[in-house]
């Protein structure tokens, strides 16, 4: 059917503000910092048959924007084995090669019916804090096997016709090492897929059935068009970035990912098969999260493209099937975040070189999932999980931000009074780090030490992150930022770890600090061209310690 | 006190408005001045002399005022230093890892602070409380030497855990004093003594920056008010609705951040509430934005904390205002996928709407109510323009959007108009449907120049019940200045399991607090009806990070049974379903003290007797839903009370029009509010 285009814009964002509440709700409920202050979690509407996205809010992890459509396919070919979706059925999982990104990542889906058919499907993803595996929080940098970086779910029913079930439950919470927080956080989950059948009810109640699907089809077809005309105004041609992620932290060797970016007319081809294959260690992906990546790059630098599935139509990928960027079972994924945040920066590097107006430079380009985990005196474990901030790149109207957050989430850090008061440790310096940002006609923004203090008897320190050996770059002639280092004590003084980014392990005891110094962001533009007023500005403020 | 005036006066960006109740004749009066953006002040004066013959007559003077919000937002406050503990200069600057918008990593920011001006000191408080490491006098007061000479007319004291012990910043405090005599200093636990880092010092170097811009426009303002003899109190409306003394204001500048609108929904509230309506949610329609707020149950909805800016993060209790980009100025376009959008750009006030002839060429929200015939060519408000240029609107709109959508201009106007009211909609659906109240309870309250010409779509769009429109809608803040309640909020991190807390030692310790408070109330010299205590405490399952509010009743003495009774109503109500076996924590309280100033009667704004037919100036040529129709136009301030007019009509008046949609009726009630509900709720009557 045809819609006026007056009734889709209402449409459109009527469906929008039903993904943003379900996101909303689970943020407050949520019981795991990880979700509730790093909005580690993301929601939308989904096509009956296909699982392409449709609609998704806006607050969601962008990364997950991209990823949710290919889960939501798995969870519908296995109803379709097991005999067709019934009202009131919630799928649960989180394996990573079916459309999941990595164990710690629970996805529930739930289709939508009407009239005893499936309309659409809501899903709901957040990021659990412990699902078992070998290291607290599941950043098991020295994993080689998905088994020892958690407890791996496929699409298994946690509500049957509405029936909701405990057995299931109790498995999920039997394998975490924090299961109230586990409960909590699946509650949230349930709660916003609830309130999402609540509003497509009253949606489709108001507007009918038709025209709702007729929106969601008409919207796509828009994406697409919005997309092709983006792309049209690049200028024809083929442009190459090679980037590495330090080591997959199991075997000290570089792994290179490379992008050849081709436009050609109204479509794009995104080549990246001259990427390394599959290694050991856990910074495989596959090729779902390989796309969903590609897609969170071009959604920064094209910011109007609406979150649907249209906005793919246009573009080829060419993805090499054993390559680190299309991981199978078991090849460990818990470092699923470095590589993807790697794939972004080529984005970035390529997209200079045809349209430097829409560059910038690369962000500090790691997660740095630290965390600190040990026993009280009365025997009680604990456990501290962050992600820590990094400087942006320059860009076009300026210098990079200071501590930021990374590109693929929209996540906060928790304030350090919140963990000083949740677990035994003090900060002893939480700071910009001077000359951290790379140098440009715009400087990349400052990365930040973290210093932190035991204080229990003893624990265990634990890092995930990367650019420890290759620094975030700069675009259009901008200069490289400075890298990842970590510091922890040993007993013959402070030291760094051998795969300079990675991790496991660490003993700690009362008094001894950690100290974790986050790269800044890529500079953007020449440095000659900087005037010299923002040079001794740089100075007086000591974001910058040495002269022109 | 002898005078017979109570004056609100309320500076907005264009007008200052003067709202007069004259307390012995009964009677109000309302004005409008330009403001004068360098000095407020002066614009302030000029607008009350303009009213009242004999400053003496005033009684109190009650004032909505945005000099804090634009010294924050154009980045005009003091020169301003931190003291702060070693290892920590940073926390302003790093804010909490955050970024400004989701898609496109281009932000900036500069804190209001600059690093060569933060200044570190040993020192150090552990989350328990106990004082790791005491400062020293003297190195405080080295740091604040320096930041004296480099010409700091302000400095903030913060320190890292100060929420679970003060005494390091007190101490600071004082060796700042000592050295630096200085009435601009501000102490992060005296501003809000409550966890997280980066919300408490942002809050509080906030206040710092503009305590020196808010205190010297206090000053002025008191000293050109003396200077004409007037005697009378000065009150200050604060972001959280309720008025403060002078003093108070001067010392805590940060909380009028959102001075001004938080007088528009007072003033909404007590008008509702006086027309019978407790529940209402009002949109103010400025040229480029359209503001939000609910009030259930007579009581406007307040937020914990608000971000002036990207960066600037107020944590202190505020009306919690939700604001989109639609305003009568928001330009509509076809996008690249052939979508229709209205906003977020503004052609604002200057240039303005196509139809002003002053520039722009891009239709907006006025064009399209214009080309309808809603708004009267001749007769625009706000006194700026003659009058407007229909066929500029109109040119605008067939080439921007009724071309490339294939319609006809008409019926691309009224396009505009639903996807600017889908989208007001979707900003009061936020307010409403999303934390859980029917809307079909709800009445809007349009204020503000453009509100009232959408008043009818909103009903429609979002199923609200009714519509009530003030009789004076570009002056209600400045009433809301007059019928203001004096409020004051505390709060202190308690941070302590249920099970773990001494409840009777909480109670006493509330207690206390709520009495001190009032005893400020007292100090102020204002005479209340009465005086109302609220006890609430922040409370969340262990693991939790975000907190419910917990109202609590302290009729009785304070039992963990009781707390967790109330906590578990609170989260039912909020979430649905409780969780079992897991523990609550507490970890704030707050009181808030309300010193109810005396009765403003409504009744002053009755209408004048006369006949319906009497009101009539013509009628219009409109277009509603595709049908062209012919419109009534009324005078609106002089149609009588119980005068009934059902769509479609239009109702104009200088400083707003209002739109009766067809199948709705619009009635005058006895304080000259109009109402409009369903024509079928006739039978009702």
């Amino acid at each position: 059917m045809s819609l006026d285009p007056v009734t889709l814009a209402v449409l459109k964002g009527r469906l929008e503000q039903i993904a943003d509440e379900m996101d909303a709700t689970l943020f407050r409920s949520a019981f795991n910092p990880i979700i509730a202050e790093a909005h580690d979690a993301s929601h939308g509407i989904y096509h009956a048959e296909t699982g392409e996205t449709l609609v998704q809010g806006k607050s969601g992890l962008p990364i997950f924007v991209g990823v949710m459509a290919f889960g939501v396919k798995a969870v519908i070919d296995k109803a379709a084995r097991d005999g067709g979706p019934a009202d009131g059925d919630v799928w649960i999982f989180n394996d990573p090669y079916d459309g999941g990104t990595h164990l710690s990542d629970l996805r529930l889906v739930r289709p939508y019916f009407r009239d005893g058919q499936v309309f659409c499907w809501l899903a709901s993803v957040g990021h659990w804090h412990d699902v078992g595996g070998n290291v607290p929080g599941n950043y098991n940098p020295a994993a080689t096997e998905c088994f020892q970086e958690g407890v791996l779910i496929p699409p298994v029913k946690l509500y049957d016709r509405g029936d909701y079930r405990q057995d299931v439950v109790d498995i999920l919470m039997a394998n975490s090492r924090l299961p109230g927080s586990a409960y909590g956080d699946l509650n949230g989950q349930i709660n916003a897929l609830d309130l999402g059948v609540k509003r497509m009810d009253a949606l489709l109640g108001e507007y009918g059935d038709d025209t709702v699907a007729g929106a969601l089809g008409e919207l796509k077809a828009r994406a697409a068009q919005l997309m092709r005309a983006e792309i049209a105004a690049l200028p024809d041609g083929t442009v190459s970035a090679e980037d590495w992620l330090d080591n997959d932290g199991t075997v000290d060797r570089p792994l290179k990912v490379a992008l050849d970016l081709t436009i050609d007319g109204d479509r794009m081809v995104m080549d990246f098969t001259r990427s390394a294959p599959s290694c050991r260690g856990p910074v495989n992906i596959s090729r779902s999260t390989t796309i969903a990546a590609c897609y969170v790059a071009l959604k920064h630098v094209f910011g109007d493209v609406p979150a649907n599935a249209g906005v793919l139509e246009p573009i080829e990928f060419r993805i090499a099937e054993g390559s680190i960027l299309a991981a199978e079972a078991p090849k460990p994924v818990g470092g699923y975040t470095e590589t993807i945040l790697r794939l972004i920066d080529l984005v970035f590097q390529t997209v200079a070189q045809i349209a430097p107006e829409r560059s910038n430079g690369c962000a500090y380009g790691t997660i740095n999932a630290l965390s600190i985990a040990g026993h009280r005196q009365d025997g009680r474990r604990w456990v501290m999980f962050s992600f820590f901030g990094g400087g942006h790149g320059g860009h076009p109207q300026g210098d990079g931000l200071n501590h930021g957050n990374a590109p693929i989430s929209t996540a906060t850090i928790p304030p350090l009074e919140i963990l000083e008061a949740a677990y035994p440790v003090k900060f002893t310096q939480w700071a910009l780090r001077p000359d951290s940002g790379g140098q440009g006609r715009h400087r990349g923004g400052l990365g930040a030490i973290y210093e932190i203090e035991l204080l229990e008897e003893e624990a265990t320190c634990f890092l995930f992150g990367d650019r420890g050996k290759f620094p975030p770059r700069g675009v259009v002639g901008g200069g490289d930022a400075a890298m990842t280092r970590f510091t922890f004590p040993r007993p013959d003084g402070p030291t760094h770890p051998p795969m300079a980014s990675k991790i496991v392990d660490v003993p700690l005891k009362r008094g001894d600090r950690v100290r974790l110094e986050t790269p800044g962001g890529g500079g953007y533009g020449d440095p000659a061209d900087r005037p010299g007023e923002a040079w001794d500005h740089d100075q007086a403020l000591g974001y910058v310690s040495r002269s022109r | 006190m002898t005078g017979r005036y109570v004056i609100g006066v309320d500076v907005g960006g264009t007008f200052t408005d003067i709202f007069v109740w004259d307390e012995v004749a009964g009677a109000v009066r309302t004005g409008k001045v330009p403001s004068t953006k360098e000095d407020q002040s002066q614009g302030f004066i000029q607008g009350i002399a303009a009213q009242i013959g004999d400053m003496a007559d005033i009684a109190t003077v009650i004032h909505g005022t945005t000099v804090g919000t634009n010294a924050l937002l154009e980045r005009k406050g003091a020169k301003t230093g931190l003291i702060t503990s070693a290892g920590f200069g940073d926390v302003l600057e790093m804010r909490r890892r955050d970024r400004p918008r989701t898609w496109g990593l281009w932000g900036q920011f500069e804190p209001v602070i600059s690093r060569d001006l933060r200044w570190e000191i040993p020192e150090r408080t552990h989350a328990d409380g106990t004082v790791h490491t005491a400062i020293n006098p003297e190195s405080v007061a080295d740091a604040a030497a320096i930041l004296r000479d480099t010409g700091c007319q302000a400095v903030c004291v913060f320190f890292i855990n100060s929420y679970a012990n003060a005494a390091n910043e007190a101490a600071a405090a004082e060796a700042v004093r000592a050295v630096w005599p200085n009435a601009y200093v501000t102490v992060s636990t005296e501003i809000i003594p409550e966890i997280r880092e980066f919300e408490r010092a942002s809050t509080a170097a906030l206040n710092a920056y503009l305590q020196p811009v808010v205190s010297s426009y206090l000053d002025r303002l008191e000293g050109a008010l003396a200077g004409r003899g007037a005697d009378g109190d000065v009150l200050i409306v604060q972001s959280n609705g309720g008025v403060m003394a002078v003093e108070t204001a001067k010392r805590f500048p940060v909380r009028t951040a959102l001075s001004g609108p938080a007088a528009g929904v007072i003033a909404a509230r007590s008008i509702a509430k006086a027309a019978g309506f407790e529940n209402v949610i009002t949109c103010d329609m400025g040229g480029t934005s359209f503001d939000v707020s609910l009030i259930a149950d007579g009581e406007a909805a307040l937020a914990a904390q608000t971000a002036i800016d990207f960066g600037m993060a107020v944590r202190t209790p505020m009306i919690e205002i939700t604001t989109i980009g639609a305003g009568g100025g928001s330009i509509a376009w076809v996008d690249a996928g052939g979508i229709l959008q209205v906003g977020p750009e503004s052609a604002g006030s200057d240039p303005g709407p196509a139809c002003y002839g002053l520039g722009n060429d891009r239709p907006t929200v006025t064009d399209a109510n214009l080309v309808l015939g809603r708004i009267n060519a001749d007769r625009p408000i706000g006194g700026k323009l003659d009058r407007l240029d229909v066929a500029a609107a109109e040119a605008a709109i067939r080439t921007h959007i009724a071309e490339p959508l294939g319609l006809d201009p008409l019926d691309a106007a009224e396009a505009v108009l639903r996807v600017a009211n889908a989208k007001m909609a979707g900003a009061i659906r936020l307010v409403s449907i999303e934390r859980g109240h029917d809307p079909a309870k709800f009445a809007a309250m349009p204020f503000g120049g453009s509100g009232a010409l959408h008043a009818g779509a909103l009903m429609h769009d979002v199923g609200l019940g009714a519509a009530l429109v003030p009789r004076f809608p570009g002056v209600t803040s400045a009433l809301g200045c007059v019928v203001a309640d004096m409020r004051h909020d505390r709060v202190q991190t308690v941070n302590r399991l249920l099970g773990d807390l001494d409840c009777a030692a909480l109670e006493f310790e509330m207690r206390a607090v709520a009495e001190e408070t009032e005893a400020l109330l007292g100090r102020a010299g204002v005479g209340f009806e009465r005086i109302d205590q609220h006890f609430e405490l922040d409370m969340l399952y262990l693991g939790q990070t975000h907190t419910v509010a917990v109202p609590l009743s302290l009729d009785g003495p304070l039992s963990p049974d009781a707390v967790q009774k109330a906590f578990d109503s609170a989260y039912l109500r909020a979430y649905g379903r409780l969780l079992k076996a897991i523990p609550a924590r507490v970890l704030n309280y707050r009181v808030s003290v309300t010193g109810r100033r005396p009765h403003f009667d409504m009744r002053v704004f009755a209408p004048p007797e006369g006949r319906v037919e009497n009101c009539q100036r013509g009628t219009r040529q409109i277009r509603f839903d595709g049908a062209d129709m012919s419109a009534p136009v009324y005078e609106r301030l002089d149609l009588p009370e119980g005068a009934a007019i059902p769509g479609p009509a239009l109702l104009e008046q200088p400083d707003t029009t209002i739109f009766i949609d067809p199948g709705l009726v619009g009635r005058i009630d006895r304080f000259g509010n109009i109402t409009i509900t369903r024509g079928d709720a006739d039978a009702a009557d």
